[in-house]
């Protein structure tokens, strides 16, 4: 099996590729439009800002790519969100793979102010697809984001901060996770571990 | 829910996890890699690793030992030690570490804050604090891993630093390191009631209680520890049931 993490000016790809060898899956490195388009299964990371990370695809033809892929694609964190139609975040345009808009975290006017962005373990619940074989509801991950995907219908795990949320969304061959699994102890090596069988 | 975190803090010396009294008295606690991989296994939510001696001496974080933690930890760790600038971090993060802390290198270089969470990002920017209180009844600033006192105090800093983009605030009280007396609720609560960012809770922690006091009247986010946890004093899986049954939010271990 041919696993590639796609290259761009979005943070954590090391810890994704750690985590993947610590389950025992090897996995390239590229921004090569062909070796992305040939791979079996693909990882789209992300830490970072919306408009800067389109900008980059872009100029790379990579989102035209990427719309088009049609084996297994997971998202994480940042790249869930470009792979949704529009984020709030400097008002950008995204993928457009998934309807579910992206909105900025505000506290309500009334009740105790949270703090944003969120950083931490929450819980996850009303989990769907084999993406999350083997994973009890109200496990926890690692979250770190101001910025979320709302409740939709492609929502396939929800998570609660401030309101619900879309923690997990599906469409096709796409996946996207709002949280890190790379970074949620052995919860998030199985959703990774499932994601390669699927 | 969001839950609060529990972070075991490792000091590193000469490679090897170190734990002094009042930043003074340095014992020997271990490999930080063994210990590092047992507390992620034991539930710890985060990992902070500090490089103690790397201000003063001048030497960069190792980032060797940086990769062999990388390697082997699936759960986000914080590094800290000696850094001064965007190549520093640069370097630490290539070798997998997820957010970085600075502290004096901030404190004389406010600017680095802001390239900090430009390049990176403001998530992965902790911003170390060590405060004293003075007699004086206020919190100051003290750099060099609590050698020099300043005449600035501990919140117009941190809140500066926030406005400068650091994404979180470790806050370490010298009155109470190393103290087992309870942590330093006052100065943690004033941050965090005043300030949007989280704030982890160090020095002093010597029971379970003292951390249900950290969350509950002092709104910490994160508590972090070290010589508690080190030399077995108290179990991450006891504190997270403990703080479970005084309805304090935690991430519960399940095997």
């Amino acid at each position: 099996m041919k696993l590639v993490i796609i290259k761009y000016n979005a943070g954590n790809i090391q810890s994704v590729l750690y985590a993947l060898e610590r389950i025992g899956v090897e996995a390239a490195v590229t921004d090569d439009v062909q070796q992305i388009q040939s791979a079996d299964k693909i990882i789209f990371p992300g830490v970072g800002e919306a408009s800067t990370a389109m900008d980059y695809l872009k100029e790379r033809g990579l989102d035209t790519v990427i719309k088009n892929l049609q084996q297994p694609v997971l998202g994480i964190c940042l790249g869930m969100q470009l792979m949704c139609k529009h984020s709030e975040e400097n008002d950008t345009d995204c993928l457009g793979i998934f309807e579910e808009p992206v909105k900025k975290f505000v506290n309500p006017p009334q009740g105790p102010a949270v703090k944003i962005p969120q950083i931490g373990w929450n819980n996850i619940y009303d989990l769907k697809t084999s993406l999350f074989k083997g994973i009890e509801e109200n496990q926890f991950c690692y979250f770190v984001h101001g910025y979320y995907a709302a409740l939709g219908q492609h929502t396939i795990a929800t998570t609660n901060y401030i309101h619900p949320y879309s923690a997990a969304l599906q469409k096709d061959n796409f996946y996207g996770v709002q949280f890190h699994p790379e970074k949620s102890a052995t919860v998030g090596e199985q959703m990774i571990k499932n994601f390669i069988e699927l | 829910m969001l839950t609060k975190r529990i972070i075991p803090c490792l000091d590193i010396k000469d490679g090897r996890t170190v734990k002094g009294i009042n930043f003074e008295n340095i014992r020997d606690a271990g490999d930080p890699v063994e210990l590092g991989a047992l507390y992620a296994a034991q539930g710890a939510d985060e990992l902070v690793f500090l490089d103690i001696t790397a201000t003063v001496e001048k030497r960069k974080t190792l980032s060797e030992l940086v990769n062999k933690i990388a390697h082997k930890i699936n759960i986000p760790f914080t590094v800290g030690g000696g850094i001064s600038s965007v190549e520093d971090v640069s370097v630490l993060l290539q070798n997998g570490a997820d957010k970085i802390s600075t502290n004096t290198s901030a404190f004389k270089n406010p600017q680095l804050i802001n390239d900090l969470a430009k390049q990176f990002g403001s998530q992965c920017v902790v911003l170390a604090i060590d405060t004293k209180k003075e007699d004086d009844g206020e919190w100051y600033v003290y750099l060099n891993g609590g050698r020099t006192k300043t005449t600035t105090k501990c919140f117009d800093w941190a809140k500066q630093a926030v406005d400068l983009g650091a994404g979180e605030i470790l806050l370490t009280s010298m009155n109470n390191d190393g103290t087992k007396q309870g942590f330093a609720l006052d100065i943690t609560q004033q941050l965090s009631t005043n300030l949007p960012v989280p704030i982890i809770a160090s020095g002093g922690g010597g029971t379970m209680q003292h951390f249900k006091e950290v969350f509950q009247d002092a709104q910490a986010d994160a508590a972090l520890a070290a010589s508690i946890f080190h030399f077995k004093e108290i179990g991450i899986q006891d504190l997270k049931r403990y703080l479970h049954n005084q309805q304090i939010p935690v991430r519960l271990w399940e095997k």
